[in-house]
């Protein structure tokens, strides 16, 4: 029986030639992340085991999720992780300014590659999947055990494979193909599980779609999300990567615990109604919700096709009179970039807010929180009870397009109903 | 270790965000992170729960953000360990990484209620219901899981096998 892409990285990661569901590994790490909610809890366990950090080259710090701070306790955490940065002198620190949100600019920096290991205190780490990686979330002690030893544990997961067929319609984002697979196998569908996507239509698919459908991975319960290095991956990492990878590929004879068949062609924009992201619905067949606030950004949605296909829906038209459409550019390189094609300026001239870049509104940490009632329409991940505020706040998760119509009708909505 | 204490009986898919709000995590004392635990979900928890009470929660239990400040803030409210249907797998990985013990018991978990009276052997996995009289077996933890979990947490089996090197 041959190995999957998930069974093929972890085993390269852990010396073996072979390594099967089930199994448990200790793996060689290729990047350690951290932000600045994960990341002093866990220098603190760091100085217990004590030593140097395992490679100053191999850790990325991205202070993101209060920053810029929002209070004095969270300037004290951004403080932490900068004067860590500055004492073990790493190499990938990007402060306030300079960098974004992690999730972003890790990609678009080229920090992560095809076949590389990642493990980073953010339950979004598996974003790194969409480049052919494994990447996976962990918390704070793996993430100290890790700064300090460049290692790290996993039981090899099973793996469900979703074979994705036709074309993705032009109305259609990577944020549904997520939703619909989530929707699909419920929150906990594939708990302890790896996902591994497959199939023809992953060629009509962006690296910013397949950014935005590996980094909920976690919203079924999944270890990773994992897509195959083809050319439109090659072509995303031409000039963003200088140091060597490697591609992997699943053998013919790779053993999955179940198989999934999308076929892009028959998707619709769907939204996922409170407070699961698995409660998801056709956009069309949605009696009228109206809404109090729009949020386009975050490290699901932030990325400069986000921004394109929220502009062209509000060129020359206005965010509704009772909204709040808050935007924020993932990334410096994603908020320069939106400048100078004009994006900025569509959203300011909607009577849009647009921001640096930030997690804040995302996990109701600060700017975007809501009141008792009200309604949001994210691009985020995740609509919890409370997530983005009072806990009698509700957020529907949608992509960009319906975010966008949503903001311009003051109503769920898509693209089709502005005509 | 032996426990034995109250079950605080909750649903499926509890969450990160419901075990600790966002708002909170701008600090990672235990005491403080504990004064907050469950809030949104219920609000007598924080106030209410007595050292050695177990939380029962259902499917996928953590599910959702990888803040070790909510294992954190159970285990900081004098919870000795929480048992579910199933757990979220950063969750249940933070959870034995600082040696709180998290026990599966599939739907078996049903057959616990809101304050019956529960007395939980942590080395053997087994659960008793004083009130029904049931008695449960927990899954056993996979190798060296099991003695990341013995060790009290990662850092200490780490440390262990560092000195042992």
């Amino acid at each position: 029986m041959g190995m999957n892409m998930t069974e093929k990285i972890l085993a390269m990661h852990a010396g073996h030639e072979k390594v099967s569901a089930g199994q448990l590994v200790t793996c060689k790490l290729d990047m350690v992340l951290a932000n600045d909610v994960t990341a002093p809890p866990s220098f603190k366990e760091f100085e217990k085991i004590g030593g140097p950090v395992f490679d100053n080259k191999k850790i990325a710090l991205v202070p993101d999720h209060f920053t810029p701070n929002k209070d004095i306790k969270s300037a004290g955490l951004a403080k932490t992780v900068r004067e860590f940065a500055d004492k073990h002198s790493i190499v990938n620190y990007f402060e306030v300014g300079r960098g974004g949100i992690e999730h972003v600019i890790l990609p678009e920096m080229g920090i992560v590659a095809p076949g590389m290991l990642t493990i980073g205190a953010d339950s979004h780490t598996c974003t790194y999947g969409a480049l052919g990686g494994f990447s996976t979330g962990v918390g704070t002690t793996d993430l100290a055990v890790a700064l300090a030893t460049g290692e790290a544990w996993f039981k090899v997961p099973e793996t469900i494979k979703v074979e994705l067929t036709g074309t993705k319609p032009h109305n259609i984002t990577g944020k549904d193909v997520i939703l619909t697979l989530i929707g699909m196998i419920g929150v906990d569908g594939a708990l302890y599980k790896a996902i591994e996507f497959s199939g023809e239509g992953i060629s009509s698919l962006s690296m910013d779609d397949r950014l935005t459908i590996s980094n909920m991975a976690i919203e079924a319960g999944g270890k990773n999300g994992i897509f195959p290095v083809d050319e439109v991956t090659l072509a995303y990492i031409k000039d963003r990567i200088k140091k060597s990878y490697t591609v992997v590929e699943p053998d013919t004879d790779a053993k999955y615990c179940q198989i999934i068949k999308i076929n892009l062609s028959d998707l619709v924009p769907v939204v996922a109604f409170p407070h699961l992201p698995g409660n998801t619905k056709k956009v069309s067949e949605i009696e009228n919700i109206k809404i109090d606030q729009v949020v386009i950004g975050s490290c699901t949605n932030g990325r400069i096709e986000d921004m394109k296909i929220a502009a062209a829906i509000m060129k020359n038209r206005s965010v509704y009179k009772d909204v709040r459409c808050i935007v924020i550019p993932g990334s410096q390189w994603v908020y320069k970039e939106s400048i100078k094609r004009g994006y900025v300026d569509i959203f300011v001239d909607a009577g849009a807010a647009v921001s640096t870049p930030t997690c804040g509104p995302c996990l109701g940490a600060h700017m975007g929180i809501l009141a008792a009632g009200e309604k949001c329409v994210s691009t985020t991940n995740r609509n919890f009870r409370g997530r983005m505020g009072h806990v009698d706040s509700e957020v529907y998760l949608s992509g960009p397009q319906v975010a966008a119509a949503s903001a311009v009708l003051g109503r769920i909505a898509q693209p089709d109903d502005l005509q | 270790m032996i426990s034995e204490g109250k079950a605080w009986r909750y649903g499926d898919n509890i969450d990160t965000d419901v075990i600790i709000p966002a708002r909170y995590l701008n600090t990672f004392d235990p005491k403080e992170l504990a004064l907050h635990c469950m809030v949104d979900i219920d609000k007598t928890f924080a106030q209410k729960v007595c050292l050695g009470d177990i939380i029962v929660g259902g499917k996928n239990f953590g599910c959702g953000s990888s803040r070790e400040h909510a294992p954190v803030a159970i285990k900081a409210s004098g919870v000795p360990v929480v048992i579910a249907d199933s757990f979220a797998r950063i969750f249940y990985r933070n959870g034995i990484n600082i040696g709180l013990p998290l026990l599966e018991i599939g739907s078996n978990v049903e057959k616990i209620k809101a304050d019956d009276r529960l007395k939980i052997d942590t080395a053997t996995g087994k659960i008793e219901n004083i009130t029904t009289g049931d008695i449960f077996y927990a899954h056993p933890l996979p190798g060296f899981v099991n003695d990341i979990a013995k060790a009290g947490g990662l850092i200490n089996y780490i440390k262990e096998k560092k000195s042992n090197a």
